[in-house]
């Protein structure tokens, strides 16, 4: 409890409780499981990527509100990419703007945890107690993203964003498996928020600035915002429907 | 310093169900109601946008800030309590309606056997079942008495349902509302589950079948299987919820108000008396003395049980002497389960929050536990509440968890896995219970409630024996690849498991052993009612709100009756 490597969640995250393997289910239990598989990672990152997707030259065209600037950008861009690569189903983190979704978070309550209990005193919990950092969500990406072209530079003398797709995953492992110093907080942490914020930015409403043409959606099947199922609901044909955004509510 | 305002007949803090119920009635019998709610007003017209996962979901925008509050958690005395930061798994609520906003609204009366289980236990399995850390104790008050205000419950909810299950309670009233629509998802659960010998039923739904009014003249209309529904508020108005039932009948009276932005820090007293409530304007932070001929506790379980620490009402429960009552008996849920992974696509996005099928055949004491190490069980269900992409990655568990092998995984089995899961019930023990914190405080400098929580021997094997039933079932439904969940190890506070806390502020027929009678009038301050699932004894296989409904609405029969008579009304 006082070794301050262990951070605040030191687990296979979710392998606890018993929850079934990716189990969503109603009735108000269970639900919420952005973060691994109940079985917990094996810390595997899948299959070699085929080509780099970046479009870099288009990421520049739109604003940035938290990065400060192009290089960490970067860095988050490249690494949510591995998370969510692009593949013959569609586009991956990059293509569906996922970083800018991450960025824009980053600047608003998301990344001052604004709803969260943030008074001290901070101490080093057990991984059932959850998050006990001091750290805003804002300080710990800025924190890792530092961290990940630091590795990337002393490993492999490049900068990360200039690292094949294998070494990338590399130091991704590596902070999955908390295997990285990181201040304040460990950093398995940072990796599961990364890769939490990866799918939601994939999957998010497009009004977040993610999901680009809804893209996440329509790879996955689901229709986004619908009024109503009531007349298709007992029909045994899965429904292809042409999803909708909010968005398309307001005008 | 704090202004003292004019006093009211009643005064409930928090406006979520219990709140609402009790505002209702006692309006209707002429009593003068103030509701104080911490939260803002809403309804349904503030939910034309809700069809957001991220917002409503993800970043849970209905639900309590915990930069102003939350709790401090243990698993066990050795462990230092550290605060809640982040919600997890318990979703709070607040604002007006409470969690009672974006609840799913299966609505389940608890068993017969719940409300004697420690009687019926030992008829059946003699004293020495559980072993004495476990804190078995009957309600004080049985099913047939409380048959009533289920009913009545369930008419002002206009609740759909079907009368098919053989192992809960008598009803003397049919459903007010027919079933849901019966899906082919749900027909796969029945086929299966009727073929392994067990009894399907739909549950009992808040999504309405229908349009309805309720006796109280408020209108409830029909659901449209959205599929934005837990953890969301209805756009139509076809969820039952305070907002659009009891609230809107006590405010016709016109003897009800609500003060919103209104924290409340304490009860005040005089000796075997209640005085009113003190609050703090969270807006300007201006203090507050409302006074009160009744104080009704409605602010679910945590502050409940808090507001009666800060203020010294009651004897606060010690593990280690076993003595006092106030925080004991604090229970959760397990929610074991199997995931299958189909061929098929199937139409997981579409769905209500109830729309499902359940059954009890390994709940309560339907089967016999003389060769298990357990007593009670879990409802096994399957619902098609509507599965959302981002909380829903569903991969097995030999594949990896991020990279290209994950996205192509995930993707192809978002319409390709369903999930059985159950709800089980949850035992008390010696060592899972309620306290102050004496670290850690809220915004208004009042300390934190802090719970000391752990999985037991009777959990984890409950969990296993369950487990394997949700595999078999799956198995059965047809899924090419079915896992069951892992076997449970210690509660952790991070994953979302349900948001079923009970106990805390029991029930019962004797003071030495809870902390209200069944009035939930408390024992020392005999105008000051306590009402929620804190009341709980001991959790059960199901949802815990019917339960609470019931409770509620004897409660406000009792303010009644204590207005009348004054004194212990039990
Ligand atoms: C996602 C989700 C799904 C659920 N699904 C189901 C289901 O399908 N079936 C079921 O039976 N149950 C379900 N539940 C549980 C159900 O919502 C609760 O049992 C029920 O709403 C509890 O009602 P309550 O009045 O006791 O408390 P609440 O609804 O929590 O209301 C308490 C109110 O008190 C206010 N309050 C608290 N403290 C203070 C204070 N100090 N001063 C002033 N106000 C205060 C709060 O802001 C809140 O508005 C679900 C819950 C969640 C979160
Ligand atoms: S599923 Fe039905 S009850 Fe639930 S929010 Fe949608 S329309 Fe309302």
């Amino acid at each position: 409890m006082d070794n301050p490597k262990k951070g605040t969640s030191r687990r296979d995250f979710l392998k606890t409780s018993g929850i079934a393997a990716g189990a969503l289910v109603g009735g108000g239990v269970l639900g919420g499981l952005v973060g691994y598989n109940a079985k917990g990672g094996n810390g595997k990152s899948g299959g070699e990527q085929t080509k780099d997707p970046a479009n870099k030259h288009e990421m520049q065209t739109r604003g940035l509100m938290f990065f400060q600037n192009p290089e960490e950008f970067n860095v988050l861009s490249q690494a949510t990419e591995r998370i969510f690569p692009e593949d013959d189903l569609g586009p991956g983190a990059i293509g569906l703007g996922v970083p800018y979704f991450i960025d824009n978070q980053l600047a608003g309550n998301y990344g001052s945890n604004a709803k969260e209990y943030m008074q001290g005193p901070f101490f080093n919990g057990e991984a059932t107690q959850g998050y006990q950092s001091r750290l805003t969500r804002a300080e710990i990406f800025r924190q890792g993203i530092a961290l990940m072209d630091e590795e990337a530079n002393k490993r492999f003398k490049k900068n990360f964003t200039d690292l094949e797709g294998g070494q990338m995953d590399e130091i991704l492992t590596d902070f999955q498996k908390n295997q990285i110093d990181m201040k304040g907080v460990s950093s398995e942490f940072f990796f599961k928020l990364l890769r939490q914020a990866t799918l939601e930015g994939a999957y998010a409403d497009p009004i977040y600035n993610g999901n680009a043409n809804m893209e996440g959606w329509k790879m996955k099947g689901f229709p986004g915002h619908q009024m109503a199922y009531i007349n298709v609901i007992e029909d045994e044909k899965f429904q292809v429907i042409e999803p909708k955004s909010i968005s398309s509510m307001q005008h | 310093m704090a202004k003292t305002l004019d006093k009211v007949d009643v005064v409930t803090v928090g406006v979520g169900w219990t709140g609402g119920i009790i505002a209702a009635e006692c309006a209707k019998q002429g009593m003068k109601v103030r509701g104080l709610e911490r939260g803002k007003e809403r309804g349904t017209k503030n939910y034309a946008m809700i069809h957001d996962e991220y917002r409503y979901a993800i970043r849970y925008e209905l639900m309590q800030d915990l930069s102003r509050e939350t709790i401090t958690f243990r698993n066990n005395l050795k462990m230092r309590p550290l605060p809640m930061r982040q919600m997890g798994s318990f979703l709070l609520g607040e604002n007006l309606g409470g969690a009672g906003t974006h609840w799913n609204g299966m609505t389940y009366r608890f068993l017969p056997y719940d409300f004697q289980i420690k009687t019926e236990t030992e008829k059946k399995y003699g004293k020495n079942k559980l072993s004495s850390d476990y804190l078995l104790q009957d309600w004080g008050i049985t099913y047939d008495e409380l048959e009533p205000y289920f009913d009545k419950f369930e008419k002002t909810i206009g609740l759909s349902g079907e009368d098919t299950n053989p192992f809960w309670g008598k009803r003397t009233s049919d459903f007010p509302t027919p079933p849901m629509k019966k899906t082919p998802l749900l027909k796969k659960f029945e086929k299966a589950t009727k073929d392994l010998g067990y009894h399907p039923y739909m549950v009992p739904s808040a999504n309405l079948s229908e349009p309805y009014e309720n006796p109280d003249g408020s209108k409830i209309n029909a659901c449209q299987y959205c599929g934005f529904c837990e953890r969301f508020g209805c756009e139509y108005g076809a969820k039952s919820s305070p907002e659009v039932t009891v609230v809107p009948a006590a405010l016709k009276t016109g003897n009800y108000d609500i003060t919103f932005h209104a924290n409340v820090v304490e009860v005040l007293k005089k000796g075997n008396k209640v005085t009113g409530v003190r609050y703090i304007d969270t807006q300007t932070g201006e203090e507050f003395i409302q006074p009160a001929d009744v104080v009704v506790l409605t602010s679910y379980i945590m502050n409940n049980a808090k507001l009666l620490m800060v203020s010294d009402i009651g004897e606060q429960y010690d593990p280690n002497t076993g003595k006092g009552t106030l925080g004991k008996n604090y229970c959760y849920q397990i929610e074991p389960g199997a995931t299958g992974f189909f061929d098929d696509q199937m139409n997981v996005f579409m769905g209500a929050g109830a729309l499902g099928m359940t059954i009890d055949d390994f709940n309560g004491d339907s089967f016999d536990h003389s060769n298990e190490g357990f007593i009670h069980g879990a409802s096994i269900s399957f619902t098609q509440s509507g599965t959302r992409p981002i909380l829903s990655n569903p991969v097995p568990s030999d594949v990896p968890v991020w990279g290209a092998e994950f996205k192509k995984a995930s993707i192809e089995n978002y319409t390709r896995s369903l999930s059985v899961f159950g709800q089980g019930a949850s035992m008390p023990h010696k060592n899972n219970y309620l306290a102050l914190d004496s670290n850690y405080k809220d915004r208004y400098g009042v300390p934190l409630l802090q719970m000391t929580y752990n999985f037991t021997e009777q959990d984890r094997n409950l969990h296993k024996f369950i487990t394997d039933k949700t595999v078999k079932i799956m198995k059965e439904m047809g899924a090419k690849k079915t896992e069951g969940g892992n076997p449970l190890t210690d509660y952790d506070i991070v994953p979302y498991q349900s948001t079923h806390n009970t106990g805390g502020t029991t029930m019962g027929a004797d003071p030495n052993t809870s902390v209200v009678n069944n009035y939930l009038q408390h024992w020392d301050m005999e105008n000051l009612f306590v009402v929620g699932a804190g009341n709980f004894n001991h959790n059960s296989g199901y949802n815990p709100t019917a339960t609470v409904g019931a409770l509620a609405y004897r409660t406000a029969e009792g303010i009644q009756k204590y207005r009348e008579k004054g004194g212990m009304l039990a």
